[in-house]
């Protein structure tokens, strides 16, 4: 199968743009990750219940789905932080199998809390400018997807400053390093994870926002985009901003390819198998000796 | 193996095998055997998760191989039932050591083999979701014909018993497994495995052993699976459901112990139904009463139901000492 180089090059374009918003919901895993040590199989699920939320403030106060940012980025935090605070962490008595538990948990309460609430049906929102198009040279580019491309590169690059420039960045990196000395210089280390996991989760928020006008969402959405986020986290190194981003850009166009040249169905399968492959192959080199 | 440890097993064994000569309402026995199916793939999860320590999230992988191995056997071989139902359960066992081979090589464990496992079944799925040899996203039809020798069989009882005695026949392998010098290595691989190896346990292969075992367990559940309702397809086979379902049971009844699985499949299943009749047939509801238990069994039961009985135990033998 030989196809032209346009549409070579437009699927790629394309990958690139879906593989921008992969990095957003990429971006707070491996921020968990990095900081926590810990892998956050509830992401998919907070995901979902993001692009509902979304779903919810359009269907119900037309509220635009790029104008959601304002509200449900603080809302996730203030959730990612409460669930942090008062659940993972009391509950998996700081045990790492005990983590990968209590988050397997809290992803089938919520995933299924939303499928009890809104059933299985699929949803959409339908916005003026979801079929836009812009002409960049010989591309035609969906201009909502154009947006969400750029968004979420501001967003990774926001958050690189945060963490870098602030005293709360520090801290975090602080407790990322180094838990007993960070306690040690008076960082409050619980607060500091619950802040962590509030960012993961407002990560997630900008992400669902960035979707929405594109994308569908039902209960299970999530799960698609998780498996797809653990691939960028494990392929851009643990715990590594950028290293999410240029992952995250990087599984998109493996997506977008393999969808044309083995079809739909097929199309994941080569992000399954570069995720096994990273994994088999350098386990130590791609996230540390503590693995 | 002494009398004392076969005891609970022979107990159980009576108490599940007797409901079918009192109630024959179809709903109940249903619910037998399908809860004996989820027990049994969660027998093997325990064996790998539960005395191995490996904690597995793609158990998928074993159930749908058997429940695939068995089913295309006999519908595009034409290999009789009983014989396709135990080149499933090896089909399962030799994923297994493959999977094993694969990810322990590579010193995976913790999260990271929880992800492989995880992304393994999720391949399989897609495979088996698009292959033409698996039936594709239609599925898999085993013919109806009802014969003893077709694995098929018209009472829903010998079904239940069926189950059961496969059941059983793994909680003797597990209490043999927990006297066995191959279960003491494997509990130390566990709890120390830089330990274990310094005092000359071959880790590798102690692992693959288990998994083997375990994968060949869940298999066995996946073909019966096959068996009883006569169709597969790639979403209840490779789904992300029974990985869960087989992690769930041996953690909530107690993982690392004989009867943990099957009282922790009994329990999710039998609160299941007691969700749905509360809450009325809303989807998922039964569902959202598991990830809560899970968390809550964590929080507060971390050795699940068989350890906290044994806790229960010892707080009255010493209470009646005193």
């Amino acid at each position: 199968m030989l196809y032209s180089p346009a549409i070579v090059a437009e699927a790629i374009v394309n990958g690139l743009m879906t593989g921008a918003v992969y990095a957003l919901v990429a971006l707070g895993l491996t921020l968990v990750y990095g900081v926590l040590h810990i892998i956050n199989f509830a992401h998919g699920a907070l995901l979902t219940a993001a692009m509902f939320a979304v779903w919810v403030l359009h269907s119900a106060f037309g509220l635009d789905p790029y104008l959601a940012i304002l509200p449900l980025a603080p809302l996730f935090f203030a959730l990612g932080y409460a669930i942090q605070r008062f659940v993972i962490g009391p509950a998996s008595h700081g045990d790492d199998g005990n983590i990968l538990l209590v988050t397997l948990g809290l992803s089938i309460l919520i995933e299924n809390a939303l499928l009890a609430g809104f059933r299985s049906d699929t949803r959409t929102i339908a916005t003026d400018y979801g079929f836009q198009v812009v002409e960049v040279g010989p591309l035609l580019l969906s201009m909502p997807r154009l947006i969400g491309f750029a968004a979420a590169v501001a967003v990774t690059i926001l958050l690189w400053m945060t963490l870098s420039r602030t005293d709360t960045g520090r801290a975090i990196r602080a407790v990322a390093k180094e838990k007993l000395g960070a306690s040690l210089v008076g960082i409050n280390v619980g607060h500091v994870y619950a802040v962590t996991f509030g960012l993961g989760c407002a990560c997630l928020a900008v992400a669902a926002c960035l979707l929405m006008p594109t994308f569908y969402v039902n209960p299970r959405v999530g799960n698609a985009f998780v498996l797809v986020a653990f691939t960028i986290v494990v392929l851009g190194g643990m715990g590594s901003i950028p290293g999410a981003l240029i992952g995250g850009l990087f599984i998109g166009v493996v997506e977008s390819l393999c969808g044309l040249y083995l079809g739909d169905s097929l199309g994941q399968i080569g992000i399954f198998l570069i995720f096994i492959l990273v994994l088999l192959v350098r386990p130590t080199g791609l996230f540390g000796a503590k693995a | 193996m002494t009398g004392r440890a076969l005891l609970p097993i022979l107990l159980a064994a009576i108490l599940i095998g007797a409901i079918p000569l009192f109630v024959t309402a179809n709903t109940v026995l249903n619910f037998l055997v399908f809860t004996l199916i989820i027990a049994l793939a969660a027998q093997g999860w325990n064996i790998l998760g539960g005395y191995g320590g490996q904690f597995s999230f793609g158990h998928a992988a074993f159930f749908g191989t058997g429940a695939y191995a068995a089913a295309i056997l006999q519908t595009r071989f034409g290999i009789n039932a009983w014989a396709a139902f135990c080149l499933g359960i090896a089909a399962g066992a030799a994923i297994g050591w493959i999977i094993g081979y694969l990810s322990f090589r590579s010193g995976l464990r913790g999260s990271y083999f929880a992800l492989v496992t995880l992304a393994f079944a999720e391949v399989f799925r897609i495979l088996a979701n698009a292959s033409a040899v698996t039936g594709g996203a239609a599925g898999l039809l085993v013919k109806l014909d009802v014969r003893p020798e077709n694995f098929q069989f018209s009472s829903r009882a010998v079904f239940v018993w069926i189950a059961l005695a496969l059941v059983v026949a793994v909680l003797v392998l597990t209490a043999w497994i927990e006297r066995s010098r191959f279960g003491a290595q494997l509990v130390a691989v566990r709890e120390n495995e830089g330990a274990a190896r310094a005092l000359g346990v071959d880790a590798l292969r102690v692992k693959l052993l288990a998994i083997a075992l375990s994968g060949g367990v869940t298999a066995a559940a996946g073909a019966l699976y096959v068996q009883y309702f006569l169709y597969i397809d790639a979403t209840i086979a490779y789904g992300t459901w029974i990985s869960v379902e087989a992690l769930l049971a041996p953690i909530i009844g107690g993982a690392g112990t004989v009867l943990g699985p099957l009282v922790g499949a009994v329990t999710l299943h039998g609160l299941g139904e007691i969700t749905k009749t509360l809450a009325g047939r809303v989807p998922g509801i039964d569902l959202v009463a598991f990830g809560a238990l899970l968390i809550v069994a964590v929080a507060f039961a971390p050795d699940g139901i068989i350890g906290l009985a044994r806790r229960l135990r010892a707080r009255i033998g010493r209470g009646g000492g005193a």
